[in-house]
């Protein structure tokens, strides 16, 4: 259970527009081991989207991995060509994707798309797949499966199409489900379904999940571990407590603060965090949260911290933990 | 508290499709009667396609209604001539990137109601008159010469609610003005809006879908499901004491960003989707997914009667609900 699963040094990734270099990725670290839930929170343009799909290999255009090492159950992603990857895509890692209206093609059934990824990567019989198909249907909770498999994405709700799409990407049983926003479309009932399947499915099939989100309450209640990332950096990781009962980093603090929370008795006001989300062709110097945190000092703006331990699995990037750290030290001595 | 806006048995249908001679009709919006009192809020939640945002735009008359009554202040708006009255009802859109328009400067943007409205005297009035809404909305007087596009979307959003604001409404329709921004926004522009009421005595019709925002800046709350209102009662009530099925499982399908709650908390999830609201259910609206479902549900509508104090709700087996 403990083998490591996905480990990603250092990547730095960046996108090359005509306007700049966005430097989307900057010194992205981090490690999963196997059955474990990770869950990935930022605003948009935080990153979060780009590391998932630098695991995939699908980094789009005109983005490039500039730095840095993705290894995956053995394979050095970074390193692969794209022929290798696609024995790797679909088979031992896959993706959902946010919008189930435009991530299935309308034009074939939804059959056929399951045994595409079946055909492709077990070489199977068409018959075989097609069987393997509706079985992958009742899975995911689709009743009348074998009409189903017979008709057009249009004819599906939301929430059925999501479940298609989680259909086809566990068709070859990956070790590691990467869900980019996988609910965000849906209404928050159908949202509750899908999130519960998921579980399930974790728990009978046993796979890892990358849970990508801006909602804090869906990671909590399915992952165990988070990391916050903000403008391209990881800038807290920890298990589920750490995150949300002993927040370090004062972006998390701030995002915990701000969002209202459903069972609170009385009226608290919110306490936003100021500003705006950086401009990433022009990012600031230093901590790249600097210019909207309220405990800025002068060694923010112009330096990035390092990561401080909290514990094994429990880091943050902030200088006032540096500080914190330097004070214990010197009273230690 | 008087009451400011009221609707009664408000009914909204679009014609889809069908032939000349057998019209079909999507009901958007059913039967619904609420009204809000002056200076409050009241939320409406529901899913995608339940029938708040048209409930939002036919009280601005933004359509006309099928039947039914709008009243305002009083006075039975429902085939009135609204020009006098839109000076006092305003709304602010979900999208602030398609609500406002590129080729116009934000001056112009805010300015175009004075100026439809003609409430500056003069030249310099109108722009003192949109400095002074941007600086309230926490824009200042530079931003009036530049176009949208030059900015965030939480201060495009900023930009709708200053032109909103510039004709000194009464009554604004918020329909999801903070569901397209970025988590560390909205809680500025929900503060916002808060502080504006304060000051300037608004009165609200909140519309979202998400209910933890809902409750937080809301009096009361109304839940709608296929058209229909199926509980309505004041905040605290209905988090926590209320009583449709349907109100109970949204509020339990509601991921709450607290572990340890997460973990001792048993989550109601509903099986299946919102039925077509071309075809509904007959009876009452929500009997496909309900859990306590019997034989009248199919039957009769439930009627939306009252169950304790200024709360409401629409069910036939209310007693069957276990007590929250």
């Amino acid at each position: 259970m403990n083998e490591l699963l996905l480990e990603i040094k250092n990547e730095r990734l960046s996108f090359f527009t005509p306007a700049g270099e966005v430097k989307a990725l900057n010194d992205v670290s981090f490690s999963m081991k196997q059955g474990e839930v990770l869950g990935i929170v930022g605003e948009s343009g935080s990153g979060k989207s780009v590391t998932a799909y630098s695991i995939m290999g699908i980094t789009a255009h005109p983005g490039r991995l500039i730095g840095g090492e993705i290894h995956f159950n053995g394979h050095r992603i970074d390193l692969l060509n794209e022929k290798e990857l696609r024995k790797i895509r679909g088979n031992e890692v896959s993706i959902i994707f946010q919008d189930p209206m435009t991530s299935l093609n309308p034009v074939y059934t939804i059959g056929n798309q399951i045994c595409e990824v079946l055909i492709l990567h077990t070489h199977c019989s068409k018959k075989v797949a097609r069987q393997k198909a509706v079985d992958l249907l009742t899975l995911v909770g689709i009743n009348e499966p074998e009409r189903r498999v017979k008709q057009y994405p249009h004819e599906l709700s939301g929430g059925m199409r999501q479940r298609v799409m989680i259909a086809i990407a566990l068709a070859c049983e990956p070790k590691l489900l990467i869900a980019d926003e996988p609910t965000t479309a849906l209404d928050v009932t159908i949202q509750a379904q899908i999130l519960e399947l998921m579980m399930d499915l974790k728990k009978k099939l046993g796979m890892s999940i990358i849970m990508i989100t801006h909602d804090l309450g869906i990671v909590s209640s399915m992952c165990e571990k988070i990391a916050v990332m903000y403008a391209g950096k990881i800038v807290e990781y920890g298990t589920i407590d750490d995150i949300f009962y002993n927040p370090c980093h004062e972006y998390t603090k701030g995002l915990l603060n701000s969002i209202p929370k459903l069972t609170e008795v009385e009226h608290e006001p919110l306490v936003p965090i100021e500003g705006t989300p950086v401009d990433m062709l022009n990012p600031p110097a230093g901590c790249p949260f600097a210019p909207r945190c309220k405990s800025c000092m002068q060694i923010c703006l112009t330096t990035m911290p390092d990561y401080t331990y909290l514990s094994d699995d429990h880091y943050s990037a902030c200088w006032l933990l540096q500080k914190k750290e330097f004070e214990t030290q010197q009273e230690d001595k | 508290m008087g009451k400011l806006v009221e609707v009664q048995n408000l009914k909204q249908y679009f014609r889809v499709g069908g032939s000349l001679f057998r019209k079909q009709y999507i009901k958007a919006v059913d039967d619904v009667s609420f009204y809000i009192g002056k200076g409050e809020t009241l939320g409406l939640v529901g899913e995608s396609g339940c029938g708040k945002t048209t409930t939002g735009r036919a009280l601005l008359r933004l359509y006309e209604p099928t039947g039914g009554k709008i009243l305002y202040d009083g006075i039975d708006i429902t085939h009135a001539k609204m020009q006098p009255y839109r000076r006092k009802m305003q709304i602010v859109f979900q999208d602030p990137y398609a609500s406002l328009d590129p080729r116009m400067t934000v001056g112009d943007i805010v300015g175009e109601p004075l100026d439809i409205h003609k409430l500056s005297d003069s030249k310099k009035d109108r722009t003192d008159k949109i400095i002074a809404m941007l600086e309230r909305v926490g824009l200042n007087s530079e931003h009036a010469n530049r176009y949208p596009h030059e900015f965030s979307g939480g201060q495009r959003q900023r930009i709708g609610i200053a032109r909103a604001l510039a004709v000194d409404p009464e009554f604004i329709v918020c329909d999801e003005p903070i569901s397209a921004l970025d988590v560390s926004i909205q809680a500025q522009v929900i503060n916002m809006f808060e502080k504006l009421q304060d000051e300037m005595g608004l009165t609200y019709l909140f519309i979202a879908h998400d209910l933890s925002v809902v409750k937080h800046i809301s009096d009361r709350i109304g839940v709608m499901y296929l058209g229909r209102m199926v509980e309505l009662a004041n905040s605290y009530e209905l988090t926590f004491h209320n009583v449709h099925p349907y109100t109970r499982s949204l509020i339990s399908a509601i991921p709450i960003p607290d572990p340890r709650i997460n973990r001792a908390r048993h989550r109601i999830i509903l099986q299946g989707d919102v039925p077509s609201p071309l075809h509904p259910p007959s009876g009452c609206n929500f009997r496909t997914r309900c859990p306590y479902a019997t034989a009248i549900c199919s039957e009769q509508e439930p009627e939306f009667r009252e169950v304790g104090a200024n709360h409401f709700a629409a069910c036939h087996n209310l007693d069957k609900v276990p007590k929250a």
